[in-house]
């Protein structure tokens, strides 16, 4: 194989990695912080592209044009947006189920995800059809034999990076992410030490909720494609990445959304002719990693629930 | 007589005084025909369609005077998932009422429903699904289909396309009976004309990242990407062929011939070449009509392009309630003897197996962000160029 084609092969994958971690960032900080898993996930993050895709057209119908103005706005009010709503889910559904069983939360979020994708299907015009997402970064793209490196992949890569890191700075080094990492340590103790604890879950979920949104449109200006059943599959994907990372690590995570990219592009080029199984044998190969390292692959520090 | 009994009695006789009020002296038995189709779902703007136009003949028989019953349409959703169509398909075989139905536009969905019509003696018109094995499969009389099938389709795609001068392929189909048949087809009646077929890629119906299969495509270097499949992944695939730089002619299935496909990719969806059984509305024989009428019931959707199949055969089963009654079995009998029956899609004729024998095939293009007949459009001029090598 030329090694075009092989850069072309990482580059599709790194692309593919960056939005899985992205998304498997947001579990395992819900599951970090409260032990929940929360699985409206995948479902928010298509909300997040469709306000971002509405506030695009709302926008344009304004008279703004400026592609870069445009991509900042959007992404501004989809997060914005969907932060509010996961701090209104975690108020409403999470905080009012805290005292029952685990399996009541998992159910709920789980229909609650279904209420989210029924209704952009029934709500937004024409809803059921995919929509086209506008191309508002740069596509100048720079070829070399087999290889084609486009601007806008490259600009998505290195905001979603950043991104992460951002992400990572805060949990590990401010104060808030300090509290965030007292409360997923020992909700008690740390209330007893005097931190807001309803706060912090609320200031978590919008947090996680946010960076699902910024996928959401990462994903509708990649593919300039968005529909409404996009979060289903990339839910499921981006909670796989998780639990392969180890539920509740930050880094398990980017490891796992990137290792399941990895998994997925080799699939389809080791199985050239029988393509239609790389999801098959990717998750055939979650499945037998998590049966060698059932707690993921880098467990959580204090990993003392069994 | 005791009062209670007389107040009882007093009763009903203002029912039946109400009842016989309301009712018009020369009432009509009412008779049910049921639609299936997507309603919802990726491929729903086709299906919407489908139901508007299947609704249009049952009003415009009702208003006829000439009619011997009032007609129903029972409208229900597949949502071109077999599951769900096995359920609804059920739902309207096991309602007495419905004498025979028009169904189906996904083929996935036609193959997983055919039992159930043959278990309860239901019969049917396939409006849209163009899979050969719903027809050709099984010896079931109550199938029967007015559009015509893939086989027609991609003999005639591959015949044009050889024709321009393009002499290679990269097939992607989806994995379910629809895009697997289309493979089968192009490739066979490619291979009889001479191209060469050098990778074929099978993708799931909810696949979102088509990057890997795509890239392989480009190191093959096709002068034609083929795709058997429908509308959402049409679109995904012409999207991210441009973000890989592919630079090869884009040719599609019926299955993306849709409104939503050029709404869906916008300026890329430019010079998407494509095949469709039967041809557009004003160019069938009884379009004009079909188109007016249409325009006149005023529906939010457009007709789109299976909308006069689903017109016909709706009126191909009223044909036969009106001669034979509204019995399944006599129904049934009356469809399986068919022949130069007059519709909008012009005569039909079925075969032994039910299908229709006279399907057309019509080439279209996207010009100008809509679906265009190829010889209408200034790619057969020669003003505009498909991609060639």
């Amino acid at each position: 194989m030329d090694i075009g084609l092989l850069g072309q092969y990482l580059v599709n994958g790194i692309m593919l990695g960056t939005m899985y971690a992205l998304v498997a960032v947001g579990f395992t900080l819900f599951f970090g912080v409260l032990d929940i898993i929360k699985f409206s996930h995948g479902d928010v993050l298509m909300l997040g592209a469709f306000i971002g895709f509405s506030a695009y057209l709302g926008l344009s119908a304004l008279g703004v044009s400026n592609p870069w103005v445009l991509v900042v706005c959007l992404t501004v009010i989809a997060v914005a947006a969907t932060a509010a709503l996961g701090a209104l889910i975690a108020r409403t559904l999470i905080l009012k189920l805290k005292s029952a069983p685990p399996l009541n939360t998992l159910l709920i979020t789980l229909m609650l995800g279904i209420a989210i994708r029924e209704s952009v299907r029934l709500f937004f015009p024409d809803g059921s059809n995919p929509k086209m997402f506008p191309p508002l970064l740069p596509s100048s793209a720079m070829e070399i034999g087999h290889f084609t490196l486009r601007a806008d992949s490259v600009i998505l890569v290195a905001v979603g990076l950043i991104l992460i890191i951002g992400l990572n700075l805060v949990v590990n080094r401010t104060r808030l992410g300090l509290a965030i990492r007292a409360v997923a340590q020992d909700a008690e103790t740390a209330r007893l030490m005097g931190i807001n604890y309803t706060m912090i879950v609320l200031v978590t979920f919008a947090i996680g909720s946010g960076t699902a949104a910024i996928a959401g449109i990462m994903n509708g200006l990649y593919y300039n494609e968005i529909n409404f059943g996009m979060g289903l599959l990339l839910g499921l994907i981006g909670f796989s990445a998780a639990i392969i990372g180890g539920l509740g690590s930050l880094y398990g995570a980017i490891l796992g959304g990137f290792l399941f990219a990895a998994l997925q592009t080799i699939g389809a080029v080791a199985l050239p002719f029988a393509s239609a199984y790389k999801d098959v044998f990717a998750f055939a190969v979650v499945i037998a990693l998590m049966a060698w390292k059932p707690t993921g692959l880098i467990a959580e520090r204090s990993s003392d629930r069994v | 007589m005791n009062t209670i009994s007389r107040r009882c009695l007093g009763v009903f006789a203002a029912a039946a005084f109400a009842v016989t009020a309301v009712t018009p002296v020369l009432a009509k038995d009412t008779v049910k025909i049921a639609f299936v189709g997507p309603l919802t779902g990726g491929t729903s703007s086709l299906g919407l369609g489908g139901r508007n136009s299947a609704e249009l003949a049952v009003k415009l028989r009702n208003a006829d005077g000439k009619s011997k019953y009032q007609y129903e349409l029972v409208a229900q959703d597949d949502e071109c998932k077999p599951n769900v169509g096995v359920q609804v398909v059920t739902k309207i075989a096991a309602d007495r009422g419905v004498v025979g139905s028009v169904s189906h536009y996904c083929s996935a969905v036609a193959m997983g429903t055919l039992d159930i019509y043959h278990k309860f003696g239901l019969p049917m018109i396939v409006w849209g699904a163009v899979l050969p094995d719903i027809t050709y499969s099984k010896d079931y009389p109550e199938i029967h289909r007015v559009n015509g099938t893939m086989i027609n389709q991609n003999e005639v795609a591959a015949k044009a396309m050889t024709a321009m001068g393009y002499k290679t392929w990269a097939i992607l189909h989806d994995t379910t009976d629809y895009g697997k048949g289309h493979n089968l087809y192009i490739t066979k009646y490619l291979t009889e004309n001479g191209a060469r077929v050098l990778g074929t890629f099978g993708v799931t119906a909810d696949q979102q990242d088509f990057t890997a299969e795509l890239t392989k495509v480009k190191e093959l270097n096709p002068e034609v990407v083929y795709f058997g499949g429908l509308t959402p992944i049409g679109v995904r695939i012409r999207q991210q062929m441009d973000k890989l730089g592919i630079n090869a002619q884009y040719q599609g299935a019926s299955g993306i011939v849709s409104e939503a496909y050029p709404n869906g990719t916008g300026a890329l969806a430019e010079g998407t070449i494509a095949f469709l059984e039967g041809g557009p509305i004003e160019k069938l024989p009884g379009g004009q009509y079909f188109a007016a009428e249409y325009a006149k019931a005023n529906y939010a959707q457009p007709a789109d392009a299976y909308g006069p199949f689903a017109y016909a055969a709706a009126m191909l089963l009223i044909d036969a309630v009106e001669e034979v009654g509204p019995n399944r079995k006599k129904v049934t009998e009356y469809l399986a003897k068919i022949k130069d029956h007059d519709s909008i899609i012009g005569p039909i004729t079925f075969d032994d197996h039910g299908q229709n024998s006279a399907p057309m095939i019509t080439t279209y293009v996207v010009q100008d962000g809509k679906w265009t007949v190829w010889e209408d459009s200034e790619y057969a001029s020669g003003k505009r160029h498909l991609v060639k090598k």
